[in-house]
């Protein structure tokens, strides 16, 4: 293992490495088969900036997610893309980075209302295969100066470099919030109830279904949200919760809870909401397997966990049929990216030959 | 402004190149009549102008294909064009170039509200894709303020903005996949209507790439459900410093307006001047505004009448209707309108940390004072994303250059204090000269990594966002 404590070792790290290295934060998100020398990013890690009134954060990417998380609730902020905790759902321990979330695009229900990491994500440093420190973005709001290499890292699982620093926006975390909970209602009726949250000017920012029931989250100042709550549930009336009992149903649906401690392999789909149902139910009739327990939907339907048996990959496929993606994030052969057409995978192979000639990082994976 | 000598080989062979893209395109695809091409010679960097070698106005992807295809044979470097107002010369042609415009790509292919997301040719104008929704209620957030005419695809190439991307972000949030092709004529789609693709995100380095990586044929876009409502406030201070910590008090509070708009002394005379929209004879201004049901709206504006009220405005209006909301929108939307009345402008689009607002205005002042230019200031203030517009006068000799030369000062300002040489209108041709400021040689280096992927023959918009001299070995002049 090697574990560089500043840029500079980390740059020195990489020049001199003679075989392939496995970029690692707190390891919480990894994907199983992954290969090469361990090189821990966890020695570069502390707050560089953080500037309330600016809604601006730079912090090293070894820092740890549970320490920002802290130190933002301080001044009554957060990260707005709510990044899960997937150690529940994958079996791992650790502790989840900043960098890894980076480097995952780890995105929670929030996605639909305020972006994914990659929308947070103002500024990066990293270090190539080439053993070139590169500084992408910035630290301001809004910013077109040169390609945005930001995006490009936001996900890429550490198959192009090394992330050494990460500028985010944050967001003040509102007043109140309440979550409509819809009982009762098929799969079908269940997700087309999310949709239309998501059609209405209500500025919802959750929409999730789990074990037979929608969920619909409302955030703001407490005039707005009762008003907001009152006109949603004229058009589906469903209980509601507030306060922490909402926040635990958003933390439950963000980290997959209700698929933690199962056997089998995890899946994870990014689909067109309407074909959700479609999909999910022709997966799961090929293994007797039952919505209520084995799925859960965030998004509005656009994203899709589920937990199945192992040697499900055509079942998969043939059931999303080029009308999205899927990825296996847990089981034999897990990778965290899926087949592409020929062009984006050419185009993608081609990005990391020219950021990693020497292939140095992950192995495996692309 | 430098460009590469254009290339006497491909001047010599421009009759071949233009038969041969006549023989593979309908006849009104492609035009090379001197009077019809100089229509194109410049895009709203108006300084700067060179008429193309010819210009192709495909109808589908297919014909941009066909080409791309004849150009990559025959060397012939292309330079993408959606409506040519790009502020930073994008869009600016070379003498050895064929401009590729996709204007004449307008349709919506579809529109599914039920998965919010409309798929529409990438000629379309920004506007006209509201305009495509917005009976059933919806409509597209990124709001440049040259909405009416500029296409999807410039935005997309310029990840451009607009007023109201403080809370929707820009284009860059807001897409969801792109049909591309590349220079070599090979068609690629990216990402899709459903979103993630669990890749390398090329789509989020396709957008802003300036038209370097390849031409953008349609676009798969977000669509939100429109708003109850909105209304807008106006409030005055006597200050640039005062207004500057007003805005930052409000974002501190968790007040999330759709825009802050910032309007400084010398841009409110002018506009007045312009349009008469009643604005106070201050040193500055802010234009706030928030969105909802009126209940929500009184709700937010209380909060930020309370706010502004701790700075001692000496004007806080509410628009009390439709009219006066316009009203207070009117200066503000006239302001480069008036400013181009008073002379020949430059815009600048620097960003900068909000914390940093009042010391860059004075900056400014004494930077305008020195070179003896006058700058006024309109801008994106929640966001930090600066407008200073220098007046100059493009008749008096050496005054562009001192223009220039002002405007540098002030982005290397922008990039000193943590900010940015462009925050919404790309580097193009104009600051193409200033990215040594913000980036070492290893990030131009990586960027152009990227560029050497899809573009190996650098003949996409090649003179554009590199400095020449980072990038002349790629471009094969030697
Ligand atoms: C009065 C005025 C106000 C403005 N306000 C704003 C504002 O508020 N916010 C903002 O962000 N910008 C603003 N702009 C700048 C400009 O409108 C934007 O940059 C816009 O996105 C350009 O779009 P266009 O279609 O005119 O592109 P063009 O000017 O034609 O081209 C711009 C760039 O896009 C490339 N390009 C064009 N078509 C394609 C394609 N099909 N594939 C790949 N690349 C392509 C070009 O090569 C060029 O580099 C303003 C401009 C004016 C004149």
């Amino acid at each position: 293992m090697i574990l560089p404590r500043s840029e500079g070792e980390l740059v020195e790290a990489i020049a001199s490495a003679t075989s392939p290295l496995l970029v690692k934060g707190g390891g919480t998100r990894m994907i199983a088969n992954a290969q090469g020398e361990v090189l821990d990013i966890t020695g570069l890690s502390g707050i560089k900036l953080y500037e309330p009134a600016a809604l601006t954060l730079v912090v090293q990417a070894g820092t740890p997610l549970a320490q920002i998380n802290t130190l933002l609730a301080d001044e009554r902020q957060r990260l707005g893309f709510e990044p899960p905790d997937l150690r529940g759902l994958l079996g791992r321990d650790g502790v989840s980075t900043i960098g890894g979330i980076a480097a995952s695009n780890a995105s929670g229900p929030r996605r639909v209302q305020g972006g994914a990491a990659r929308d947070a994500m103002l500024g990066v440093r990293f270090v190539d295969g080439r053993g070139a420190a590169i500084s992408s973005g910035g630290r301001v709001m809004k910013n077109v100066t040169g390609y945005d290499l930001v995006k490009l890292m936001a996900g890429s699982f550490g198959v192009l470099g090394a992330l050494t620093e990460v500028s985010l926006k944050v967001q003040s975390i509102p007043e109140a919030e309440v979550t409509l909970v819809l009982d009762g209602l098929s799969d079908d009726a269940g997700l087309a109830a999310l949709r239309r949250a998501l059609g209405s000017p209500y500025d919802i920012s959750g929409a999730a279904r789990a074990g037979g029931r929608s969920y619909i989250r409302l955030e703001g100042m407490a005039g707005s949200v009762a008003y907001r709550a009152e006109r949603l549930r004229a058009q589906c009336d469903g209980a509601v919760l507030e306060g922490a009992q909402s926040a635990a149903i958003w933390a439950g649906i963000r980290d997959v809870a209700p698929l933690h401690g199962r056997a089998g392999d995890i899946w994870r789909l990014s689909v067109l909401p309407t074909d959700a149902a479609g999909i999910v139910a022709a997966i799961l009739a090929a293994f007797g397997g039952d919505t209520l327990r084995d799925a859960v939907y965030d998004w509005g339907g656009g994203l899709v966990w589920l937990a199945l048996p192992a040697g499900a990959d055509d079942a998969v496929r043939a059931a999303i049929n080029g009308r999205g993606a899927a990825v296996k994030l847990r089981g034999a052969g897990a990778a965290p990216f899926a087949p592409q057409s020929d062009q984006v995978s050419a185009l993608s192979a081609a990005l990391k030959a020219q950021f990693d000639p020497h292939g140095r990082f992950a192995q495996g994976i692309i | 402004m430098e460009m590469p000598r254009p290339s006497s080989m491909i001047l010599s062979r421009r009759a071949q190149i233009v038969a041969q893209l006549r023989a593979a395109l309908p006849k009104s695809c492609v035009i090379d009549d001197p009077l019809e091409t100089r229509v194109y010679e410049c895009d709203a960097l108006s300084a700067y102008r060179c008429a193309p070698l010819a210009v192709v106005l495909p109808r589908s992807t297919a014909e941009v294909a066909t080409a791309l295809r004849i150009c990559h044979a025959l060397g012939v470097p292309v330079v993408p064009r959606g409506s040519g107002t790009s502020l930073a010369g994008g869009a600016m042609p070379s003498a050895d170039c064929v401009v590729l415009g996709v204007a004449r790509m307008n349709a919506v292919l579809s529109a599914d509200y039920d998965n919010r997301f409309i798929h529409v040719q990438s000629g379309r104008t920004n506007l006209s894709v509201t305009g495509a929704v917005e009976a059933r209620g919806f409509f597209y957030a990124p709001d440049p303020s040259s909405q009416l005419a500029c296409a999807i695809a410039g935005n997309i190439a310029m990840n451009s903005g607009g007023a109201h991307c403080l809370k929707y972000g820009v284009t860059t949030n807001n897409l969801l996949g792109v049909t591309m092709v590349k220079m070599d004529g090979t068609v690629v789609t990216i990402g899709g209507p459903w979103g993630d693709g669990y890749g390398l995100d090329l789509l989020g380095v396709v957008c802003g790439s300036e038209g370097q990586l390849g031409v953008v044929t349609e676009a798969w876009l977000r669509i939100l459900p429109k708003p109850e409502g909105a209304r807008p406030v106006l409030v005055a201070f006597n200050s640039s410093e005062v207004a500057g910590a007003c805005v930052a008090d409000i974002i501190r509070a968790g007040i999330l307006p759709v825009a802050i708009e910032f309007m400084d002394r010398p841009c409110i005379r002018a506009t007045e001047a312009f349009a008469h929209a009643g604005y106070p004879d201050c040193e500055a201004l802010l234009i706030i505004e928030v969105e909802g049901s009126a209940p929500e709206i009184d709700e937010q504006l209380s909060r930020i009448r309370a706010i502004a009220a701790r700075h001692n405005p000496i004007e806080f209006t509410e628009a009390a209707d439709e009219a006066q909301a316009k009203r207070i929108w009117l200066g503000r939307k006239s302001a480069f309108g008036a400013m181009g009345q008073m002379g020949d402008y430059m815009c600048l689009d620097g960003t900068i940390p909000v914390s940093q607002l009042s010391y860059v205005l004075r900056r400014i002042g004494e930077l305008s004072a020195e070179y003896g230019l006058n700058v006024g200031n309109v801008f994106h203030a929640g966001d930090g994303n600066m407008h200073p517009l220098i007046l100059y006068n493009a008749n008096k000799d050496g005054d562009l250059a001192k223009c220039e030369a002002l405007g540098a000062e002030i982005l290397k300002l922008c990039v000193q204090v943590g900010g940015c040489l462009s925050g919404e209108h790309g580097i193009g041709l104009e600051k193409r000269d200033l990215m040594p400021v913000q980036f070492t040689p290893a990030d131009l280096e990586a960027q152009m990594r990227v560029k050497d992927v899809f573009d190996p023959s650098w003949l996409l918009n090649p003179a554009k966002v590199f400095p020449l001299a980072a990038s002349a070995a790629r471009r094969g002049d030697t």
